[in-house]
This record gives structure tokens, C-alpha cells and sequence, in this order.
């Protein structure tokens, strides 16, 4: 097993916990153990952009001494750091960018956290897409065992697993890399215009009108094209996308379309369906994947 | 014939004053004619009232201690904190559930965590304070119990953290939910309880309370301690 480290987040430890478990068990079919941080602590969620306010950039740089310190323990086999959600993997991707470039920057920073051993530099933050992407699609569709044949797959990324360009796991104007990892697992992509556009990230909590219009819009026109069922990395998108309550509401034509983790799909077509966590999406995609006969209920074929 | 003790200089809120070493905080400050009627309790180390913070001569680090337990050092400056104003919530533990969004609700000022840990450096109990607050932000009941249990709310942390999070209520929280919902009920307790109501014990504490003071002393001097 190549042993890898691993920043779960605080979302995939409450409310995502199907992402955590459909990720973990499908990189374990890939010979990937993903060993959990030790003494993790929130990303910081936003990445600060304030330049002044160094303070608000001790989280995420934190978590990167623990993974230096993991990986000088011998706990893993790469400096590499993996993430899946979409947000920490933006502000950790972005934090150790921006005291790489910035001598000055982490010398202040380090110094703040006397505490702690100095942040080197040294490690690499990586989302889950990008070790799959490197480990190559013949190696996922080797383990597949149910095919996702005739399921219509529109994959998301939304904002943060793509920009800032350079930062992002992708081409931010024309991503493929959940492309590939979905049509390696057999299912037939649906590339929607909107994939890169955004949910309405946290005006969930005041201005549900302006999520449920952008999320109309994105999920309006997967279905259009055809789409059965959508697949992102996000569990802020995953919250957004799967409140279809709100957005049949106010569009009432709309019907709905579920919204799962692509790691989840991955679990399915690997047989891991015990580690599916279906039951815990806000849309139940278990009527259309039973339809497909991709999917009974308690497993099994 | 006693020798002299060696004295040391301290600073106690700015005034210099000569002790002799090998005192604690606290009995230097009685020492120098400080009398306590708040911000003493145990001298024990368990209570949580004598919190002091002090800075050593030509040192930047503000560092903390319990007043009955530190020694004094030649060159210390510094001060007791014997209360700290915390936003403290009620509720009925009955009612409430060891879910992952219980602290938020009580204290959602611990999104406000930046985790500077500026919290774990002003504890006198060397505890992990901002690992268990992070934990409490994703809802891990058990962690928080666990890394907080030493916690004796001498409020040091609640004082220095920025984001204004007192870490010590919502470790109780999490104590008094683990407890509550999450640990096994003990067996004996049960039992226990079980003999008082059906009197087992009346009878001995019917004898105490016929006792004169004397006696009392008496007895409660000749106690066996089981280890």
C-alpha cells in the first residue's frame, strides 16, 4: 500500500461523512492509504486575502506543519498532502503557494507560531482528482466491477477545484480530469457549459434566492442535456445543489436531479456498495441507480 | 540555628517587593502582607481561582501559572486573574443531544477559531486547548471530553483568546454530554444508589449526626484513606 497523507476537513467529519467513506474505501481498492492527519485543525475555510491580516493564515499553515511533521515521522511515503473537499483544498493549496513565494511572509508566520517546528516549504497539497489523474485511468477502470453503463454523468467542479488558474486542479476554462475518472468507471459524461460556474457558495445562509437561482441554472441545464444524475467534490456545492426544495419553490417546472460525490460513484462501480453512503444525499439517487440496475438495495447485484 | 534564606525580587502588579526562595506565588504574596479573601480556594492546584500570568525579566513571553502551585522566580513580574468575565449558556442537559452541531449552538463563536493557539499557551494544565475547540467545530463530542478533562476553568485561556471563545465552557459541554449520553453507566453506582434508598447507611449517619463536635474531630482524624 502506498501510504499517503490525509486532511479530512471538518464537513467530511459532520455532514459529508459518505465522501469521507466512499473516498477512503475507493483509494484503499487503489492500493492508496490515505492515513488521517494527526492533530488537525480547521483549514481556515476561506482563504484570506487580506494582505495585511497574517493572523488569519496560522490555520491553514498549521496543518501543513503537521503534515511536515507526519511525513519527517515516517507516517506516509510522499511529502503529499491529499484533500477532498473542494474548500480546503483551495486554501491549502493557496497557503502553502503563497509562503512559498514569500520568504517574508512565512518567516513572520513562523515566528508567530514559535511553538511549532518552521513550515519549510516542502509540502505538496494535492486533491484526490490529481492522484487518480497521476496514477492514470486504466488503473481505476481496472477495479471496476459494475460498469456504470447507460448512466449520464454531468460532473461539477464549481469554483474552488479550479481557480485561481495555475492553483486549480485543472484548466479552469476546460477541466477533464473528473471526466476521465468517471468514463474510466464506464459511465457516459455530460459536459455542461455551466460546470465551472458557481452554486452561490455561503449566500446560503442569507440570500437562499440567489443560490436557488444559480443552482436552477446549473442543474436546469444537466438535465437538459440529458443528464441522469450530477457528481462534484464539494460538500458546499453538495449542500447548495441538493437543496432542491428551495429551487422547486420558485421554479416550478423544475423536477430535480440528484447530486452525489464522484468518490461515491467511484465506490459503486468498484462493488463497494456498503461504502456508497447513498442514504445520506439530500436528493436520493437510489431510485434512478436501481433503475439503471446499477444499484439494489443492501448491495449486492 | 536556621541560615538565612535566599531572597529573590518579584513584582507583584509593578511594586518590587524581596521574598525568600522556595515560596509559592500565593505564600509569597501572603509573605509580603496580601491577604486573600477571593483567589484562593484549594491550594491544592485544583480549584482554578488563583489563575496569575507573569512575564520574566527580559523575556517577551507572557507566561501563566496557578498562584498555589508556581514557585517564584528572581526577576518575575506579575499578576493574579482570580475571575474571568465569560459568556456562560444554560441549558438542560436532559434536553440536549451529543450531536455535532451541540457547540454551535451554545458557543458559535468557536467559528471564529483561527487557530492561533494562543489558548494552549495560556494554559496552566498544559492542555491542548485549541485542538479541543477545532474538535468541538467538527462536533467531536468524545475528542473535546478527552483532551479538555484536566480542565480546571481558571479561565486563562477565555482571557487571552482573540476570537473571544471560551474554550472552558464548551469543554464542559462536552464533558457533561460524554458523561451523560456516551460513557457506560456504571454498575456499581447503580447498586449504590439502590442501597441508600433502601436505608443500608441510615443508621451509621444517624450515629454522626448524634455525634458531638469533638467526636467528630475525633474520628474524622483517625480515618482510614483508601488508596
Amino acid at each position: 500500500m502506498r501510504r499517503l497523507l490525509y486532511y479530512p476537513g471538518c464537513t467530511l467529519k459532520t455532514s459529508a461523512t459518505n465522501f469521507e467513506e466512499s473516498a477512503l474505501a475507493s483509494a484503499k481498492a487503489l492500493g492508496l492509504e490515505l492515513v488521517e492527519l494527526p492533530r488537525w485543525n480547521c483549514c481556515g475555510v476561506v482563504y484570506s486575502l487580506a494582505a495585511d491580516d497574517l493572523m488569519r493564515h496560522t490555520a491553514p499553515l498549521r496543518v501543513l506543519v503537521r503534515a511536515q511533521e507526519a511525513y519527517r515521522e515516517g507516517l506516509a511515503d510522499e511529502p503529499k498532502l491529499v484533500t477532498l473537499c473542494a474548500m480546503c483544498y483551495n486554501t491549502l493549496k493557496r497557503e502553502n503557494a503563497s509562503v512559498r513565494e514569500d520568504a517574508e511572509r512565512l518567516r513572520k508566520l513562523n515566528e508567530f507560531m514559535d511553538r511549532e517546528e518552521d513550515y519549510e516549504g516542502g509540502v505538496e497539497v494535492v486533491h484526490l482528482l490529481e492522484v487518480l489523474r497521476e496514477l492514470g485511468v486504466e488503473k481505476v477502470s481496472g477495479l471496476v466491477v459494475r460498469p456504470l453503463e447507460g448512466l449520464r454523468v454531468a460532473p461539477y467542479y464549481g469554483c474552488l477545484l479550479l481557480r485561481p488558474r495555475g492553483l486549480g486542479v485543472d484548466d479552469p476554462d476546460r477541466p477533464t480530469v473528473m471526466e476521465g475518472v468517471l468514463e474510466a468507471l464506464g459511465a457516459e459524461v455530460v459536459d455542461i457549459p455551466y460546470k465551472g460556474r458557481c452554486c452561490g457558495a455561503y449566500h446560503s445562509f442569507l440570500r437562499e434566492d440567489i443560490v436557488a437561482e444559480l443552482c436552477h441554472r446549473i442543474l436546469r441545464q444537466a438535465s437538459d442535456m440529458g443528464a441522469d444524475i450530477v457528481a462534484l467534490s464539494c460538500p458546499l456545492c453538495e449542500y447548495n445543489l441538493g437543496r432542491q426544495e428551495l429551487i422547486k419553490r420558485r421554479y416550478r417546472d423544475f423536477r430535480g436531479i440528484p447530486v452525489v460525490y464522484f468518490t461515491q460513484l467511484m465506490a459503486l462501480a468498484f462493488g463497494l456498495d456498503e461504502h456508497c453512503g447513498f442514504e445520506e444525499n439530500r436528493v436520493d439517487p437510489r431510485p434512478l441507480l436501481s433503475e439503471k440496475k446499477l444499484y439494489r438495495r443492501g448491495g449486492g447485484e | 540555628m536556621a541560615s538565612k534564606p535566599r531572597m529573590v525580587r518579584i513584582y507583584v502588579m509593578g511594586k518590587k517587593y524581596e521574598v525568600p526562595e522556595g515560596l509559592t506565588i500565593m505564600k509569597a504574596m501572603e509573605y509580603i502582607g496580601y491577604q486573600f479573601i477571593r483567589g484562593a480556594g484549594c491550594r491544592g492546584g485544583f480549584c482554578g481561582a488563583c489563575a496569575t500570568i507573569y512575564r520574566m525579566e527580559g523575556d517577551y513571553r507572557l507566561q501563566v501559572a496557578l498562584a498555589c502551585q508556581e514557585l517564584v522566580r528572581d526577576g518575575m513580574y506579575l499578576t493574579m486573574i482570580p475571575f474571568a468575565p465569560a459568556k456562560k449558556k444554560t441549558y438542560d442537559i436532559r434536553k440536549l443531544r451529543p450531536t455535532p452541531n451541540v457547540f454551535l449552538q451554545f458557543y458559535p463563536e468557536i467559528a471564529r477559531c483561527l487557530s492561533c493557539n494562543t489558548c494552549t499557551r495560556a494554559c496552566p494544565q498544559d492542555i491542548p486547548v485549541m485542538d479541543y475547540v477545532q474538535a468541538a467545530l467538527r462536533g467531536d463530542v468524545e475528542e473535546v471530553a478527552e483532551l479538555s478533562f484536566d480542565c480546571i476553568a481558571c479561565g486563562l485561556c477565555a482571557v487571552r483568546c482573540p476570537a473571544g471563545i471560551v474554550p472552558y465552557y464548551v469543554g464542559l459541554l462536552a464533558r457533561r454530554l460524554y458523561g451523560k449520553y456516551m460513557l457506560p453507566k456504571p454498575k456499581e453506582l447503580k447498586r449504590r444508589i439502590e442501597e441508600i434508598k433502601n436505608g443500608v447507611f441510615n443508621a451509621e449517619l444517624d450515629k454522626l449526626v448524634r455525634m458531638s463536635v469533638d467526636e467528630l474531630k475525633r474520628l474524622y482524624e483517625m480515618r482510614v484513606v483508601k488508596r
